[in-house]
C-alpha cells in the first residue's frame, strides 16, 4: 500500500451556471503514474489547474504530498513541477537561460551540476546556447521535461506530454518517464489523447466525463469490466454516447 | 519572500533585454526623440524669450515626466511579456509568491528607468547645457515620488491586465498619459481653472510638479508639497496592492490565468 500523494475529496468547480467539476474524489499513491483521461471539456485541465493553484475550487479538499491545497501552494509548489506543450518557455531565450531562470525560481542548490546531468540525461546538451525558439517539438518537449524535472520534483503534473511529437519522440519521452519513475520513485499524473501510450505508461487511469468520474483502476480491469475491445474502444464509446455508450 | 526568486524573474527580462533590438531601442528611442524635440524648443524659447528658466522647467518637467511614464509602462510590459511568450502559467506554478511577482515587476521598473534616465540627463547636459542635477538633494525626494507614484499606476494597469487580458494592453502605454494634461507638468498649477485645480490635487504629480519649478525658481522644496505628495503615493501605492491582489484572486476563481495567454 502506497502513502497518498495526492489526494481529492469531493471537488467541484463551477464557472457561473457551468458545473466544470461536479463532486469529484480520487487519490494517487506515491510512485503511481496515473493517466487522467477525458473528452475535451471534460474537466481535466480544470483539475489540474485547482491541483496547482492556479484556479480555486468552489467546494471540496486537495492534499498535495500530505499539505492542504491552495493553503501551502508555496510549500508544495517547491516540491512538484509541470510541463504542457501548451505553455512555452520564451522564444528568445536560449535553453541555458530559460532553465537557468527556473532553476534560481526552483531555488536549486548548485544549479551548473544539476542542468549539466539533466543535459546529459535527456541528450540536449549540444542545443544548450541555441535559441528556445529554434527547437523542433521533438528537443523542444525534452527541454520542457528538464524544465519540469529542474527541481527533483515528487509529483510531475503533465499535460499532453506526447502532443505534436513524431512517434519517434514520443517512445523517447515515454522511456524518459518510465525511467524517471523506475529511478526516483516519482508520481506522475497527466493528460494525453493517446489511448496505445496510456495503456503503456499508466499504472492506473481516472476517467472524467462532464465533471465527473467514471472510471477508476487499470487500463485492463476498465476495459474488461466494461465489455470493450481496447481502451481507445472505450473512450470512443464515453466520448460519443456517454454512459450510455458503456452499456 | 525570496530574493533569490525575485532576482530570477529580474534576469529573465534582462535576457529577453538582451535578445531583443526592439527592447533595447525601446529604453532610448522615445526619450531621445522627446527629449531633442523640447531640447530645441528649449533652446529657442531661451534665445527669443529671453526666459532661461522656461527652458530648465520644461526639460527638468521631461525627464521627471519620462522617468514616471517609463517606470509605469515597464511595470506593465514585464507582464505583458509572460503572456506574450506564454510563459505566465510556467511562472505560477513555481514557488514564487504574489508579492515577489509583484516586487520583481517594480525592481524591473527601477532598473529600466536607471539607464534611459541616465541617458536622457547625460545628453540634456551635453547638447543642452541643461543639469539635471541643479535640482540638488531635492531631486531625491522629487524621484522618490514619481517612482512610487509610477509603480502604483504600473500595477494598477497591470491588475486590469490580469483580469481583461491582452484586450486591456493599450493602457500599457496609453493611461499615463491621462496625467500629462492634468498633471501641471509642463506648466503650473495656476494654468487650470480653480475648481479643477482642486480636483487635480488628489494625485501626487501636481504637488511633485510644482516643486521641481519651485526648486528650479531658486526657492526651497515646499515642504507642504512633499508632504502630500508622499500621503497620496503611499494611498495608490496600497490600493494598487490591493486592486492587484483582488484580481489575481478573482483570476483564481474564474480560471483566467489559463485563458490570459490564449
Amino acid at each position: 500500500m502506497t502513502s497518498d500523494a495526492i489526494e481529492v475529496h469531493n471537488l467541484t468547480k463551477t464557472f457561473g451556471t457551468t458545473m466544470a467539476i461536479d463532486d469529484i474524489s480520487f487519490r494517487v499513491g506515491t510512485g503511481e503514474i496515473v493517466a487522467f483521461l477525458g473528452p475535451n471539456g471534460a474537466g481535466k485541465t480544470t483539475t489540474i489547474a485547482i491541483l496547482l493553484g492556479l484556479i480555486e475550487p468552489t467546494r471540496g479538499s486537495i492534499r498535495v504530498l500530505g499539505r492542504p491545497m491552495p493553503q501551502e501552494r508555496q510549500a508544495v509548489l517547491s516540491r512538484v513541477n509541470f510541463s504542457s506543450p501548451y505553455v512555452a518557455l520564451p522564444y528568445d531565450l536560449t535553453v541555458d537561460e530559460n532553465l537557468e531562470v527556473f532553476a534560481r525560481l526552483y531555488g536549486v542548490a548548485d544549479r551548473r551540476k544539476r542542468l549539466r546531468s539533466l543535459a546529459e540525461l535527456f541528450e540536449v546538451a549540444h542545443l544548450w546556447t541555441r535559441r528556445t525558439g529554434l527547437l523542433s517539438s521533438g528537443e523542444m518537449a525534452r527541454v520542457n521535461l528538464i524544465k519540469a524535472l529542474i527541481n527533483d520534483p515528487e509529483i510531475l503534473f503533465l499535460d499532453e506530454p506526447t502532443a505534436a511529437l513524431d512517434p519517434a519522440a514520443a517512445d523517447t519521452v515515454r522511456s524518459l518517464l518510465l525511467r524517471m519513475k523506475e529511478e526516483r520513485g516519482i508520481t506522475i499524473f497527466y493528460t494525453s489523447h493517446n489511448m496505445l501510450e496510456v495503456e503503456r505508461l499508466s499504472t492506473r487511469i481516472v476517467f472524467l466525463h462532464e465533471g465527473r468520474i467514471v472510471a477508476d483502476g487499470p487500463a485492463r480491469e476498465i476495459v474488461q469490466h466494461y465489455g470493450k475491445k481496447d481502451l481507445e474502444d472505450f473512450f470512443v464509446a464515453l466520448a460519443r454516447s456517454g454512459h450510455q455508450g458503456l452499456s | 519572500m525570496s530574493w533569490g526568486r525575485i532576482w530570477a524573474l529580474n534576469l529573465r527580462q534582462l535576457f529577453l533585454m538582451r535578445r531583443s533590438f526592439a527592447r533595447i531601442t525601446d529604453l532610448f528611442y522615445w526619450p531621445l526623440l522627446d527629449l531633442f524635440f523640447f531640447g530645441f524648443l528649449s533652446l529657442y524659447l531661451r534665445t527669443e524669450s529671453g526666459v532661461p528658466l522656461l527652458a530648465a522647467v520644461l526639460l527638468g518637467a521631461l525627464i521627471l515626466w519620462d522617468l514616471f511614464f517609463r517606470i509605469q509602462q515597464a511595470i506593465s510590459v514585464s507582464f505583458l511579456t509572460e503572456l506574450w511568450t506564454r510563459n505566465l502559467i510556467n511562472i505560477f506554478v513555481t514557488p514564487v509568491t504574489l508579492t515577489e511577482f509583484v516586487v520583481a515587476m517594480m525592481l524591473w521598473g527601477l532598473i529600466k528607468i536607471s539607464i534611459t534616465v541616465t541617458l536622457m540627463a547625460t545628453v540634456a547636459f551635453v547638447l543642452y547645457q541643461f543639469n539635471i542635477f541643479t535640482l540638488g538633494i531635492s531631486l531625491v525626494p522629487l524621484v522618490t515620488s514619481l517612482i512610487v507614484f509610477g509603480w502604483a499606476v504600473g500595477t494598477a494597469i497591470t491588475a486590469v491586465i490580469l483580469r481583461y487580458g491582452q484586450s486591456a494592453e493599450t493602457l500599457a502605454w496609453s493611461l499615463a498619459f491621462l496625467f500629462q494634461p492634468f498633471g501641471a507638468v509642463y506648466f503650473p498649477l495656476s494654468v487650470y481653472p480653480p475648481w479643477l485645480r482642486q480636483v487635480l490635487l488628489i494625485f501626487p504629480l501636481p504637488h511633485i510638479f510644482e516643486g521641481m519649478r519651485a526648486v528650479l525658481a531658486g526657492q526651497p522644496l515646499p515642504s507642504p508639497r512633499l508632504i502630500w505628495a508622499f500621503g497620496l503615493d503611499a494611498i495608490y501605492l496600497l490600493g494598487a496592492f490591493a486592486f492587484f491582489a483582488f484580481m489575481f484572486s478573482l483570476a483564481r476563481r474564474r480560471g483566467l490565468l489559463l485563458k490570459l495567454q490564449d
